[in-house]
Protein backbone atom coordinates (compact mmCIF):
# COMPACT_ATOMS: atom_id res chain seq x y z
CA UNK A 1 0.00 0.00 0.00
CA UNK A 2 2.80 2.40 0.93
CA UNK A 3 4.48 1.67 -2.35
CA UNK A 4 1.29 2.40 -4.29
CA UNK A 5 0.75 5.70 -2.49
CA UNK A 6 4.36 6.61 -3.21
CA UNK A 7 3.97 5.90 -6.94
CA UNK A 8 0.75 7.92 -7.00
CA UNK A 9 2.25 10.97 -5.28
CA UNK A 10 5.40 10.82 -7.41
CA UNK A 11 3.40 10.69 -10.63
CA UNK A 12 1.11 13.54 -9.58
CA UNK A 13 3.50 16.08 -8.13
CA UNK A 14 7.16 15.21 -8.71
CA UNK A 15 7.16 13.60 -12.15
CA UNK A 16 4.25 15.75 -13.30
CA UNK A 17 3.53 15.16 -16.99
CA UNK A 18 3.48 18.87 -17.87
CA UNK A 19 5.96 20.41 -15.46
CA UNK A 20 8.66 17.75 -15.50
CA UNK A 21 8.29 16.17 -18.96
CA UNK A 22 6.33 18.70 -21.07
CA UNK A 23 3.99 15.97 -22.29
CA UNK A 24 0.66 16.98 -23.81
CA UNK A 25 1.79 20.58 -24.28
CA UNK A 26 -0.06 21.04 -27.57
CA UNK A 27 -3.57 20.58 -26.23
CA UNK A 28 -2.45 22.16 -22.96
CA UNK A 29 -1.66 25.40 -24.81
CA UNK A 30 -4.61 25.25 -27.19
CA UNK A 31 -7.43 24.45 -24.75
CA UNK A 32 -6.40 26.30 -21.57
CA UNK A 33 -8.23 29.56 -22.25
CA UNK A 34 -11.12 28.90 -19.84
CA UNK A 35 -11.27 26.80 -16.67
CA UNK A 36 -14.46 24.97 -17.65
CA UNK A 37 -13.26 23.50 -20.95
CA UNK A 38 -9.82 22.74 -19.57
CA UNK A 39 -11.31 20.71 -16.71
CA UNK A 40 -13.35 18.83 -19.34
CA UNK A 41 -10.21 18.00 -21.30
CA UNK A 42 -8.29 17.18 -18.13
CA UNK A 43 -10.93 14.67 -17.00
CA UNK A 44 -10.99 13.08 -20.47
CA UNK A 45 -7.19 12.72 -20.52
CA UNK A 46 -7.14 11.27 -16.99
CA UNK A 47 -9.86 8.78 -17.93
CA UNK A 48 -8.13 7.63 -21.14
CA UNK A 49 -4.86 7.26 -19.22
CA UNK A 50 -6.56 5.10 -16.62
CA UNK A 51 -7.85 2.76 -19.35
CA UNK A 52 -4.93 2.62 -21.80
CA UNK A 53 -1.93 2.32 -19.47
CA UNK A 54 -3.12 -0.90 -17.73
CA UNK A 55 -4.12 -2.42 -21.12
CA UNK A 56 -0.69 -1.61 -22.51
CA UNK A 57 0.87 -3.00 -19.33
CA UNK A 58 -0.86 -6.35 -19.86
CA UNK A 59 0.10 -6.46 -23.54
CA UNK A 60 3.69 -5.56 -22.71
CA UNK A 61 4.00 -8.06 -19.87
CA UNK A 62 2.31 -11.02 -21.55
CA UNK A 63 3.08 -10.57 -25.25
CA UNK A 64 5.89 -8.15 -26.03
CA UNK A 65 8.56 -8.45 -23.35
CA UNK A 66 11.43 -10.87 -24.05
CA UNK A 67 10.44 -14.46 -23.34
CA UNK A 68 6.80 -13.63 -22.58
CA UNK A 69 5.63 -15.83 -25.44
CA UNK A 70 7.12 -18.91 -23.75
CA UNK A 71 3.88 -19.11 -21.75
CA UNK A 72 1.87 -19.48 -24.94
CA UNK A 73 3.79 -22.02 -27.00
CA UNK A 74 7.03 -23.94 -27.05
CA UNK A 75 10.06 -22.12 -28.39
CA UNK A 76 8.50 -18.75 -27.56
CA UNK A 77 11.33 -18.03 -25.13
CA UNK A 78 13.62 -16.90 -27.96
CA UNK A 79 11.23 -14.36 -29.40
CA UNK A 80 11.55 -10.69 -28.40
CA UNK A 81 8.76 -8.57 -29.82
CA UNK A 82 9.88 -5.46 -27.91
CA UNK A 83 10.48 -3.49 -31.09
CA UNK A 84 6.74 -3.67 -31.84
CA UNK A 85 5.78 -1.80 -28.67
CA UNK A 86 5.49 1.68 -30.30
CA UNK A 87 3.08 0.56 -32.98
CA UNK A 88 1.03 -1.61 -30.60
CA UNK A 89 0.75 1.10 -27.94
CA UNK A 90 -0.39 3.77 -30.39
CA UNK A 91 -2.90 1.36 -31.94
CA UNK A 92 -4.33 0.55 -28.49
CA UNK A 93 -4.58 4.25 -27.65
CA UNK A 94 -6.32 5.09 -30.94
CA UNK A 95 -8.70 2.15 -30.62
CA UNK A 96 -9.59 2.88 -26.97
CA UNK A 97 -10.23 6.54 -27.76
CA UNK A 98 -12.50 5.59 -30.66
CA UNK A 99 -14.34 3.03 -28.52
CA UNK A 100 -14.77 5.43 -25.61
CA UNK A 101 -16.14 8.06 -27.96
CA UNK A 102 -18.78 5.61 -29.22
CA UNK A 103 -19.70 4.36 -25.71
CA UNK A 104 -19.95 7.84 -24.21
CA UNK A 105 -22.04 9.04 -27.16
CA UNK A 106 -24.49 6.15 -26.78
CA UNK A 107 -24.97 6.07 -23.01
CA UNK A 108 -24.22 9.56 -21.67
CA UNK A 109 -25.00 12.15 -24.35
CA UNK A 110 -24.62 14.99 -21.84
CA UNK A 111 -21.01 14.02 -21.10
CA UNK A 112 -20.42 13.50 -24.82
CA UNK A 113 -21.49 17.05 -25.55
CA UNK A 114 -18.94 18.30 -23.06
CA UNK A 115 -16.04 16.04 -23.97
CA UNK A 116 -16.95 15.19 -27.56
CA UNK A 117 -14.69 17.68 -29.29
CA UNK A 118 -11.70 16.74 -27.16
CA UNK A 119 -11.80 12.98 -27.53
CA UNK A 120 -10.30 12.74 -31.05
CA UNK A 121 -7.56 15.17 -29.94
CA UNK A 122 -6.58 12.81 -27.15
CA UNK A 123 -5.48 10.01 -29.51
CA UNK A 124 -2.40 12.04 -30.44
CA UNK A 125 -1.89 13.57 -27.00
CA UNK A 126 1.71 12.83 -26.03
CA UNK A 127 0.75 12.47 -22.35
CA UNK A 128 -1.17 9.27 -23.13
CA UNK A 129 1.52 7.67 -25.27
CA UNK A 130 4.19 9.00 -22.91
CA UNK A 131 2.58 7.37 -19.88
CA UNK A 132 2.56 3.98 -21.66
CA UNK A 133 6.23 4.37 -22.60
CA UNK A 134 7.17 5.43 -19.06
CA UNK A 135 5.27 2.41 -17.76
CA UNK A 136 7.42 0.21 -20.01
CA UNK A 137 10.68 1.96 -19.11
CA UNK A 138 10.16 2.08 -15.33
CA UNK A 139 9.18 -1.59 -15.22
CA UNK A 140 6.28 -1.54 -12.79
CA UNK A 141 5.76 -4.95 -11.25
CA UNK A 142 2.02 -5.32 -10.90
CA UNK A 143 -1.21 -4.09 -12.41
CA UNK A 144 -1.98 -2.25 -9.14
CA UNK A 145 1.21 -0.18 -9.47
CA UNK A 146 0.30 0.61 -13.06
CA UNK A 147 -3.13 1.82 -11.98
CA UNK A 148 -1.59 4.01 -9.27
CA UNK A 149 0.81 5.49 -11.83
CA UNK A 150 -1.93 6.12 -14.42
CA UNK A 151 -4.24 7.71 -11.85
CA UNK A 152 -1.45 9.95 -10.53
CA UNK A 153 -0.35 11.05 -14.01
CA UNK A 154 -3.90 11.86 -15.07
CA UNK A 155 -4.59 13.83 -11.90
CA UNK A 156 -1.30 15.71 -12.30
CA UNK A 157 -2.18 16.67 -15.87
CA UNK A 158 -5.66 17.79 -14.78
CA UNK A 159 -4.17 19.92 -11.97
CA UNK A 160 -1.71 21.54 -14.37
CA UNK A 161 -4.22 22.48 -17.07
CA UNK A 162 -6.87 23.66 -14.58
CA UNK A 163 -4.26 25.78 -12.77
CA UNK A 164 -2.89 27.45 -15.88
CA UNK A 165 -6.41 28.08 -17.23
CA UNK A 166 -7.35 29.88 -14.01
CA UNK A 167 -4.22 32.04 -14.31
CA UNK A 168 -4.90 32.76 -17.99
CA UNK A 169 -8.45 33.90 -17.17
CA UNK A 170 -6.96 36.48 -14.80
CA UNK A 171 -4.23 37.43 -17.29
CA UNK A 172 -6.87 38.32 -19.90
CA UNK A 173 -7.26 41.71 -18.22
CA UNK A 174 -3.55 42.24 -17.47
CA UNK A 175 -1.38 44.65 -19.45
CA UNK A 176 1.09 42.28 -21.15
CA UNK A 177 3.57 43.46 -23.83
CA UNK A 178 1.90 42.77 -27.20
CA UNK A 179 4.42 40.22 -28.61
CA UNK A 180 4.21 38.20 -25.39
CA UNK A 181 0.41 37.86 -25.38
CA UNK A 182 -1.15 34.43 -25.75
CA UNK A 183 1.36 31.61 -26.09
CA UNK A 184 4.46 33.49 -24.92
CA UNK A 185 3.13 34.47 -21.50
CA UNK A 186 1.58 31.02 -21.08
CA UNK A 187 5.02 29.46 -21.45
CA UNK A 188 6.52 31.78 -18.87
CA UNK A 189 3.60 31.23 -16.45
CA UNK A 190 4.00 27.46 -16.90
CA UNK A 191 7.72 27.80 -16.17
CA UNK A 192 6.97 29.65 -12.93
CA UNK A 193 4.35 27.02 -11.98
CA UNK A 194 6.92 24.31 -12.70
CA UNK A 195 9.39 26.01 -10.33
CA UNK A 196 6.76 25.97 -7.58
CA UNK A 197 6.03 22.28 -8.28
CA UNK A 198 9.72 21.55 -7.83
CA UNK A 199 9.27 22.19 -4.13
CA UNK A 200 7.69 18.71 -4.01
CA UNK A 201 11.03 17.16 -5.01
CA UNK A 202 12.23 14.59 -2.53
CA UNK A 203 8.84 13.96 -0.93
CA UNK A 204 8.14 10.29 -0.37
CA UNK A 205 5.61 8.50 1.77
CA UNK B 1 8.84 28.74 -55.94
CA UNK B 2 10.11 25.68 -54.08
CA UNK B 3 12.48 27.69 -51.91
CA UNK B 4 9.79 29.17 -49.57
CA UNK B 5 8.57 25.64 -48.80
CA UNK B 6 11.99 24.77 -47.46
CA UNK B 7 13.03 28.06 -45.85
CA UNK B 8 9.70 29.50 -44.68
CA UNK B 9 9.40 27.19 -41.68
CA UNK B 10 12.89 28.11 -40.47
CA UNK B 11 11.82 31.48 -39.15
CA UNK B 12 8.65 33.24 -40.18
CA UNK B 13 6.40 30.18 -40.34
CA UNK B 14 8.32 28.19 -37.73
CA UNK B 15 6.36 25.14 -36.49
CA UNK B 16 7.14 25.80 -32.83
CA UNK B 17 7.04 29.61 -32.75
CA UNK B 18 4.26 30.40 -35.22
CA UNK B 19 2.16 27.27 -35.60
CA UNK B 20 2.63 26.11 -31.95
CA UNK B 21 3.09 22.49 -32.99
CA UNK B 22 5.37 19.83 -31.60
CA UNK B 23 6.25 21.34 -28.25
CA UNK B 24 5.03 18.17 -26.57
CA UNK B 25 8.22 16.23 -26.42
CA UNK B 26 10.58 18.96 -27.61
CA UNK B 27 11.69 20.60 -24.44
CA UNK B 28 12.62 17.64 -22.28
CA UNK B 29 15.66 16.86 -24.45
CA UNK B 30 17.15 20.37 -24.44
CA UNK B 31 19.28 20.25 -21.28
CA UNK B 32 22.31 19.44 -23.49
CA UNK B 33 23.20 20.13 -27.14
CA UNK B 34 23.91 16.53 -28.13
CA UNK B 35 20.52 14.90 -27.40
CA UNK B 36 18.83 17.99 -28.86
CA UNK B 37 20.77 17.52 -32.11
CA UNK B 38 19.96 13.80 -32.30
CA UNK B 39 16.30 14.53 -31.60
CA UNK B 40 16.21 17.31 -34.22
CA UNK B 41 17.76 15.07 -36.88
CA UNK B 42 15.39 12.18 -36.03
CA UNK B 43 12.29 14.35 -36.18
CA UNK B 44 13.42 15.92 -39.47
CA UNK B 45 13.91 12.47 -40.99
CA UNK B 46 10.52 11.20 -39.80
CA UNK B 47 8.64 14.35 -40.85
CA UNK B 48 10.22 14.35 -44.32
CA UNK B 49 9.67 10.63 -44.99
CA UNK B 50 6.14 10.58 -43.52
CA UNK B 51 5.15 13.56 -45.69
CA UNK B 52 6.70 11.92 -48.76
CA UNK B 53 5.10 8.48 -48.23
CA UNK B 54 1.66 9.74 -47.24
CA UNK B 55 1.64 12.25 -50.09
CA UNK B 56 2.42 9.46 -52.55
CA UNK B 57 -0.40 7.36 -51.03
CA UNK B 58 -2.88 10.22 -50.68
CA UNK B 59 -5.24 9.07 -53.46
CA UNK B 60 -5.29 5.49 -52.19
CA UNK B 61 -6.20 6.27 -48.55
CA UNK B 62 -9.94 6.39 -47.76
CA UNK B 63 -10.72 9.58 -45.86
CA UNK B 64 -12.38 7.86 -42.90
CA UNK B 65 -9.40 5.72 -41.91
CA UNK B 66 -6.66 8.22 -42.75
CA UNK B 67 -5.66 8.91 -39.13
CA UNK B 68 -4.96 5.22 -38.51
CA UNK B 69 -2.99 4.93 -41.76
CA UNK B 70 -0.95 8.00 -40.81
CA UNK B 71 -0.24 6.59 -37.35
CA UNK B 72 0.89 3.27 -38.80
CA UNK B 73 3.25 4.90 -41.32
CA UNK B 74 4.69 7.26 -38.70
CA UNK B 75 5.13 4.51 -36.08
CA UNK B 76 6.87 2.27 -38.62
CA UNK B 77 9.32 5.11 -39.42
CA UNK B 78 9.90 5.82 -35.72
CA UNK B 79 10.57 2.13 -35.02
CA UNK B 80 13.25 2.21 -37.76
CA UNK B 81 14.81 5.37 -36.26
CA UNK B 82 14.70 3.83 -32.78
CA UNK B 83 16.43 0.64 -33.93
CA UNK B 84 19.06 2.68 -35.84
CA UNK B 85 19.77 4.81 -32.77
CA UNK B 86 20.05 1.72 -30.57
CA UNK B 87 22.49 0.17 -33.05
CA UNK B 88 24.71 3.15 -33.88
CA UNK B 89 24.22 5.75 -31.13
CA UNK B 90 23.35 3.74 -28.03
CA UNK B 91 24.27 6.45 -25.51
CA UNK B 92 22.15 9.07 -27.26
CA UNK B 93 19.28 6.58 -27.47
CA UNK B 94 19.51 5.96 -23.70
CA UNK B 95 19.55 9.72 -23.01
CA UNK B 96 16.47 10.32 -25.13
CA UNK B 97 14.70 7.36 -23.44
CA UNK B 98 10.96 7.56 -24.07
CA UNK B 99 11.17 10.67 -26.23
CA UNK B 100 12.15 8.72 -29.35
CA UNK B 101 8.86 6.82 -29.09
CA UNK B 102 7.05 10.09 -28.53
CA UNK B 103 8.05 11.31 -32.01
CA UNK B 104 4.96 9.33 -33.09
CA UNK B 105 2.66 11.71 -31.26
CA UNK B 106 4.67 14.79 -32.23
CA UNK B 107 2.07 17.21 -33.54
CA UNK B 108 4.40 18.57 -36.25
CA UNK B 109 4.30 15.31 -38.19
CA UNK B 110 0.53 14.78 -38.08
CA UNK B 111 -0.02 18.51 -38.49
CA UNK B 112 2.08 18.80 -41.66
CA UNK B 113 0.64 15.60 -43.14
CA UNK B 114 -2.92 16.77 -42.52
CA UNK B 115 -2.34 20.36 -43.55
CA UNK B 116 0.03 19.89 -46.49
CA UNK B 117 1.04 16.41 -47.63
CA UNK B 118 -2.50 15.11 -48.19
CA UNK B 119 -3.22 17.93 -50.62
CA UNK B 120 0.09 18.19 -52.49
CA UNK B 121 2.44 16.21 -54.72
CA UNK B 122 5.25 14.13 -53.13
CA UNK B 123 8.17 16.46 -54.00
CA UNK B 124 6.76 19.67 -52.46
CA UNK B 125 5.59 17.55 -49.48
CA UNK B 126 9.12 16.28 -48.94
CA UNK B 127 10.48 19.84 -48.99
CA UNK B 128 7.76 20.97 -46.60
CA UNK B 129 8.59 18.08 -44.27
CA UNK B 130 12.32 18.82 -44.30
CA UNK B 131 11.70 22.54 -43.78
CA UNK B 132 9.41 22.01 -40.79
CA UNK B 133 11.71 19.40 -39.29
CA UNK B 134 14.65 21.81 -39.55
CA UNK B 135 12.57 24.65 -38.10
CA UNK B 136 11.91 22.41 -35.10
CA UNK B 137 15.57 21.37 -34.84
CA UNK B 138 16.74 25.01 -34.85
CA UNK B 139 14.56 25.90 -31.85
CA UNK B 140 15.69 22.77 -29.97
CA UNK B 141 19.34 23.66 -30.59
CA UNK B 142 18.79 27.31 -29.65
CA UNK B 143 17.19 26.37 -26.32
CA UNK B 144 19.82 23.67 -25.69
CA UNK B 145 22.63 26.16 -26.49
CA UNK B 146 21.59 28.54 -23.73
CA UNK B 147 20.72 25.78 -21.25
CA UNK B 148 24.02 23.95 -21.64
CA UNK B 149 26.14 27.12 -21.82
CA UNK B 150 24.60 28.76 -18.75
CA UNK B 151 23.78 25.56 -16.87
CA UNK B 152 26.92 23.48 -17.36
CA UNK B 153 29.35 26.00 -18.90
CA UNK B 154 29.86 23.64 -21.83
CA UNK B 155 28.75 23.05 -25.44
CA UNK B 156 28.38 19.52 -26.83
CA UNK B 157 29.99 18.35 -23.59
CA UNK B 158 33.17 20.41 -24.13
CA UNK B 159 33.87 23.07 -21.52
CA UNK B 160 33.86 26.57 -23.02
CA UNK B 161 33.84 28.83 -19.97
CA UNK B 162 37.47 29.17 -18.82
CA UNK B 163 38.60 27.91 -15.41
CA UNK B 164 39.88 31.38 -14.53
CA UNK B 165 36.33 32.69 -14.51
CA UNK B 166 35.23 30.04 -12.00
CA UNK B 167 38.18 30.96 -9.77
CA UNK B 168 36.94 34.53 -9.69
CA UNK B 169 33.58 33.37 -8.34
CA UNK B 170 31.53 32.62 -11.48
CA UNK B 171 29.05 29.79 -10.88
CA UNK B 172 26.90 27.75 -13.25
CA UNK B 173 23.20 28.54 -13.07
CA UNK B 174 21.68 25.32 -11.75
CA UNK B 175 18.15 26.39 -12.66
CA UNK B 176 19.05 26.18 -16.36
CA UNK B 177 19.40 22.39 -16.18
CA UNK B 178 15.97 21.97 -14.61
CA UNK B 179 12.78 21.70 -16.70
CA UNK B 180 11.28 25.15 -15.89
CA UNK B 181 14.17 26.94 -17.63
CA UNK B 182 13.19 25.40 -20.98
CA UNK B 183 9.65 26.76 -20.68
CA UNK B 184 10.82 30.26 -19.76
CA UNK B 185 13.45 30.27 -22.56
CA UNK B 186 10.86 29.28 -25.18
CA UNK B 187 8.56 32.01 -23.84
CA UNK B 188 11.36 34.56 -24.30
CA UNK B 189 12.22 33.24 -27.79
CA UNK B 190 8.55 33.57 -28.81
CA UNK B 191 8.57 37.12 -27.40
CA UNK B 192 11.61 38.14 -29.47
CA UNK B 193 10.32 36.36 -32.59
CA UNK B 194 6.93 38.07 -32.41
CA UNK B 195 8.45 41.46 -31.69
CA UNK B 196 10.22 41.08 -35.07
CA UNK B 197 7.24 39.54 -36.91
CA UNK B 198 4.40 41.80 -35.88
CA UNK B 199 1.71 39.97 -37.86
CA UNK B 200 1.98 36.98 -35.49
CA UNK B 201 0.94 38.98 -32.43
CA UNK B 202 -2.25 37.65 -30.80
CA UNK B 203 -4.96 40.17 -29.97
Amino acid sequence: MENLANIFVRATFIDNMIFAYFLGMCSYLAVSKTVKTSIGLGVAVAFVLLVTVPINYLINAYLLSPGALARLFEGGAHIDLGYLSFIVFIAVVAAVVQLLEMIIEKYTPALYNQLGIFLPLIAVNCAIMGASLFMQEREYNSIAETFAFALGSGLGWLLAIAGVAAIREKLATANIPAPLRGVGITFIVTGLMAISFMSFLGISI
Amino acid sequence: MKIPLLLGPLSKNNPILAQILGICSALAVTAKMEPALVMGVSVTAVTALASLILSALRDAIPNRVRIIVQLVVVSALVIIIDQLLKAFAYDASKQLSVFVGLIITNCIIMGRVEAFALANKPWPSLLDGVGNGLGYAIILLLVAFFRELLGSGALFGARVIPEALYERGYANNGLMILPPAALILVGVIIWIHRARNKELIES
